[in-house]
Formats: C-alpha cells, structure tokens, sequence
C-alpha cells in the first residue's frame, strides 16, 4: 500500500506550528514544510535535528590555521631563512609574533568559506538550480506543509482543515 | 501570540498595519518598478565621476606616481588616507549585520542589507589603492605567495602590507557570501513574483533555487550565525591589520600601541555615518520609512555617539602620551600641540571640529532625532574621518626625525580625480543595487514582524488592559 502525500496551505506562522505539533502527536509522517522566512521553533516541533553545520566551520577553522602555519614556517624559516630588518628567522616561535595576523586571517577565511560551501552542497543550491516550492506563494507570506498518510486521506484532510489550513491538494 | 511577546517598553520597528505580504510588496516595489529622472540625474552624475577616476588611474599608471602630489618625505598621502577612509566606511556594515545580531538586535534587520552592501561597495573602493598606488601596478600579483620559477621565491610575512592583503581579501570575500547567502531568500520572493520572463530568469539564476524548507532553514540561520561569530572578529582583526600600518612603524606619532582599537572604534564611527548618509536618503525614495524608522535613526545615532566617544578619548590619550613620554619627537605628531599650531593647523582643527565637537549634540534627544540633524552629522563625520587619516598619515610624515626632511604636501588634480572616481563608483554601485536588490532582508524582516510590528503591539496592549 503506497502513501498519500497531502500538500496543506497555511497563510499563519503560529497555527502552522501548532498544527505540526498536533500532527507530531498524532503520529503523522511530516515530509516537507515551506516557509517564507524562518519560524522559531518549527524545527524542534517538527522533529528535525540539529544541523551540524557549525561543527564543520571549526574543523575548517582548524585547517586553515594548520595551513597557515605549516606555510609560514616553510617559506620564513625553512625554506630562505633570511635576515630582514633584523627578525630572528631561526625558528617559526622566535618570529611567531609577526605570523599572527595571517595565521588568524586564514583560520576565519576556512572557517567561513568551506563552510558557506558546505551548505551549498548539502542544501542543494547552486546557480542553476530550479526552485522547488510548490507553489509560489511560499517565498511571500504562504506556509505549506506535506504530510503523507497511508491510512484515510479523508481523515487527515478533515484534521488539516479544523487545524487552520486554508487550502488542501492531495499530491500528484 | 505569547510566543512573540515583546516588552511594552520596546518601540516599534515596523510602523503601521502591515501583514507579510505587505513586506513582500514594499521591498519588491522598487525592484519591479521603472528608475525615476532623479535615479537617472544621480547616476549619470555618479558614472561621470566614476569615468573621470578611471582616466586618472590609467594616467597615473601610464606616467607614474610622480603625477601625484607625493614626495620624497611624504610618500604615503591621498591614496593611502582614501584607502583606511573607505576601509572604514565598510566596517559598519559587517558590525551591523554581524555584531548586532550576536546581541540580537532586532533593530538591525531594517537596515542590514543596505548596511552589507554598503561594505562591499567600501571595500572594492578600498582595494584599488593599494594595487594603484604600487609603482609597477603589472607586478602587483608577486604579493601573493604562489610557487615560481624563481627558485620559488616567497613574500615577507612580516610586513603589515602583506597582512593587509590577506586581511582585505578574506574581508571582502567573507562579506561577500555573508551577504549573498542572506539574498537568497528575498531573490527567491523576486523571482517567485516575477511576471517577466527576463526578470524571473535571472531572479531564478540569483536564488540559487532557494525554496525555503524547514531544513534549509534550519542551515540557514546556523550559518548566518556562525558567520556572524566570523565575522565579528574578522571586523576588528582587518582594521586593526590596517591600523598596523602605521603602528607597527618607528615614525613618531604612528608608532603607537593604541592604534588597534582605537582604528576599530572610527572604523565603525565613519562607517555608521555613512550608513546615516545612505539610509536617510534611501528610506524616502524607496518609500521605506515603515521600516527604516525613526527607532532605527536614533539606534545609529547612539551607536555613533558611543564610538565617537571613544575616538575622542583616544585623541586625549595620544595627546597626553605624546607629552608624557618626554619624547621631543612626540611634540610634532598629529596630536600635539605643533600640529594644532603648525602649518597643518587646519587639518588639526578640522578633525577636532568634526570628530570631538559636532557629534557630542546627539547626547541630546531632540537632534538624534532629528533627520535632517542627523543627516548633517553624518556628513561631518565623514569629513572628519578623511581628516583623521589624512593627520595621522600626511602631519606625522611631513616632520619627522630630521629637520632637513621637514616637507609639505599638496595633491594634484590627479589625486583629488581618483578620490572622486572611487566616490562615483562607490554611487554607480549603490544606486544599482538599489534598484535591482531587495534592499531590505524581508525574510528576516517578517519574523520580527509579530514582536515589533506597531499593529501587534497595539493588539497585545490592548488585551494586557
């Protein structure tokens, strides 16, 4: 028996995040929500986990600030270890100080770049990318939510609308 | 509704009865209508300058640096003021969006778009100098460390100049996809009520496809802040790069470990004053004084006089320094009493004027919040600032260890053209922007919508009475 996947429109932030709660609680699979800007509170509601994006910026941050330093070190002591203006070359601690602006600028442009790279690719965006709301009144002040059932469609759809939507479509 | 309380104290940021929808339309308005004569009159103004610039860089690299007023002594003048000076401008951007939404300033979500873009902007203006100001601008990419045949022959870290490269660049390009990444949802809200071709085409190639799901979302924000945590010590880290220029330098009166902090503090002193500028303007042509409003003025204002509180400390500080080291080469520095006496005496009292007096009148009420007071001090500000850079860099150099140096400067035409061309460029930009982005973060905007929107306010006071 495939599922049914019900497209329900809200047009309010606050009866859409009560309806995922009750719908949560109802034991309905949510599959989709598209919203125009970031509703507080519905990631939890919905159940989703926490993104690990930021985790990744401090492994990037990480590397950036090896990369710094491994580069320093062989262009400024290892591989010309000269003398200029009278900075002691001898070893990377002895001329760190004068390593520290860089070493920090490097950290931050890994950290922030791979990372804003990062969620390009994991959220699947690029140039020509076709957009994938389905209906066009979610990027202005729509709220759609996709619920699949696999029991009554009838039932969720009657569920839907005493919970505030304003309009049903079963998906095609 | 109790999930979006807000204290009763808290003045409106979104004035009137507006709905999201209501957003969407007002932000989209200027994208989708036609430029008006004076859109037009500005930006042809704005290319001329910006055309006239580009003829006297190509002069300048043609001829050589001598057709700058520089000399011998003074080798660092105009190029080098404009670049700290418009550096500085583009701090406030990133402050705003970045710092502030650490605090968690809801305040700043009229105005961070405008802010961001406003710092790029800054920042490309910025970055010409130090590539024309290069006696052989052809060589200009032997700064960058990249293997050759040289016997791989590597640059100097210990310069502040190279540092500076590094910083500028990590600068801008951060900036660049903090603010591209906040796009993307107001270029999906334009290309989803695009109803020409053309338009809906290009909006579609700008968003990315951005269809806003719960977990796009979810990255989204995690991003935005995590940025803004980058961000953040990004802003200090690249004025006070900037700053080390000069600091770092055995020249009396730049050789000074107060510069760091005290460069950030006028970097977002001048930035936020151009941020005035700009945002005064643009609330009443682009009919966006719901959300650009008088809370957000004043907010500015006072971030403007804190900030121009701690720039003046600093020049009572390196004034009292400079006479408390007993050094006699202090006496001759920017802020010293030869300075305020000497033949730069103008440019002395024109960054006291300017930076210490006229801003201390928004310690009152009634003149931050003022517009057309306020639009007045953001100029003098901006003037003020071009004067500090110019004292620090220009005075210092002009008396230095020896008096057989002692010299003076006058710019050329050459120099005075390219600080118009860049302030063309820097207009051809915005006024583009401004009618192409969404200059208002609307996505943003609507979740603040229920907390500090005037009607919901209004509708929480009156259930509370």
């Amino acid at each position: 028996m495939s599922s049914t996947t019900i497209q329900a429109i809200f047009d309010d932030d606050d009866v859409l995040l009560s309806a995922v709660k009750d719908l949560k609680a109802a034991d309905y699979h949510i599959e989709e929500i598209f919203t125009p800007f970031p509703v507080h509170g519905l990631d939890k509601a919905a159940g989703l986990k926490n993104t690990r994006i930021a985790i990744t910026s401090f492994i990037y941050g990480l590397i950036g600030l090896a990369f710094a330093t491994w580069m320093m070190n062989f262009m400024m002591v290892a591989d010309w270890p000269q003398n200029i203006g009278g900075k002691p070359s001898f070893s990377f601690a002895e001329n760190m100080p004068a390593f520290v602006p860089i070493m920090f600028e490097l950290t931050v442009f890994f950290a922030a770049h791979l990372m804003v790279i990062t969620f390009y690719m994991r959220s699947k965006l690029w140039p020509f990318k076709k957009a994938e709301n389905p209906d066009v009144r979610t990027t202005d002040d729509h709220f759609l939510l996709e619920v699949s059932t696999i029991n009554d469609v009838k039932t969720l759809e009657n569920l839907l609308k005493d919970m505030g939507a304003k309009e049903i479509k079963t998906k095609a | 509704m109790m999930s979006h309380y807000e204290a009763p104290i808290r003045e409106p940021l979104i004035i009137g009865n507006k709905s999201y929808h209501d957003i969407t339309v007002d932000v989209a308005a200027p994208v989708e209508g036609k430029a008006n004569k004076k859109w037009w009159i500005a930006f042809t103004i704005a290319l001329v300058a910006f055309l006239y610039g580009i003829g006297a860089i190509l002069y300048t690299i043609g001829t050589g640096i001598g057709v700058w007023g520089l000399n011998n002594r003074i080798n660092w003048a105009w190029d080098i003021t404009n670049f700290v000076w418009w550096v500085g401008i583009g701090h406030a951007g990133t402050l705003i969006s970045a710092v502030l939404l650490l605090f968690r300033q809801k305040w700043r979500m009229g105005i961070n778009r405008s802010a961001e873009a406003m710092t790029i902007f800054a920042v490309f203006q910025a970055g010409l100098f130090p590539i024309i100001h290069m006696g052989r601008v052809w060589n200009a990419f032997y700064v960058l460390p990249i293997p050759n045949a040289l016997g791989s022959l590597w640059v100097n870290f210990n310069s502040p100049l190279l540092w500076d490269v590094f910083a500028i660049s990590t600068y801008l390009s951060v900036s660049l996809v903090f603010w591209y990444t906040g796009l993307l949802p107001d270029f999906a809200m334009l290309r989803d009520r695009a109803v020409r071709p053309f338009q809906k085409k290009i909006y579609s190639l700008l968003s990315f496809g951005w269809s806003g799901r719960l977990k796009d979302w979810q990255r989204f924000e995690e991003v935005s802040l995590v940025l803004a945590g980058l961000a953040t010590p990004l802003v200090l880290s690249v004025h006070t790069i900037v700053s080390m220029d000069f600091a770092t330098s055995v020249i009396p009166g730049w050789h000074s470990t107060i510069f760091p902090p005290y460069f950030v503090a006028g970097a977002i002193f001048s930035g936020f004053a151009m941020v005035q500028t700009l945002l005064l303007i643009m609330r009443k042509v682009s009919n966006l004084e719901a959300y650009i409003t008088k809370v957000h003025i004043e907010n500015m204002n006072k971030v403007i006089l804190l900030t121009g509180g701690i720039v003046s400390v600093a020049y009572i500080t390196e004034f009292f320094i400079g006479w408390y080291s007993g050094s006699s080469y202090e006496d001759y520095t920017y802020l010293s009493v030869g300075a305020a006496t000497g033949p730069y005496w103008w440019a002395f009292w024109a960054l006291i004027t300017c930076n210490f007096i006229f801003p201390q009148t928004l310690w009152f009420k009634k003149l931050r919040t003022n517009f057309v007071w306020s639009f007045f001090i953001s100029i003098v500000i901006n003037i003020g600032m071009w004067f500090e850079r110019f004292d620090i860099i220009v005075i210092d150099l002009s008396r230095g260890h020896l008096p057989s140096s002692w010299t003076m400067f006058s710019p050329t035409f050459v120099d005075v053209a390219i600080f118009i061309g860049t302030i063309g460029f820097f207009f051809v930009l915005f006024l583009l922007y401004a009618r192409t982005f969404p200059v208002i973060a609307q996505a943003e905007l609507k979740s603040i919508l229920k907390s500090s929107g005037e009607n919901y306010k209004k509708l929480r006071g009156d259930n509370h009475e």
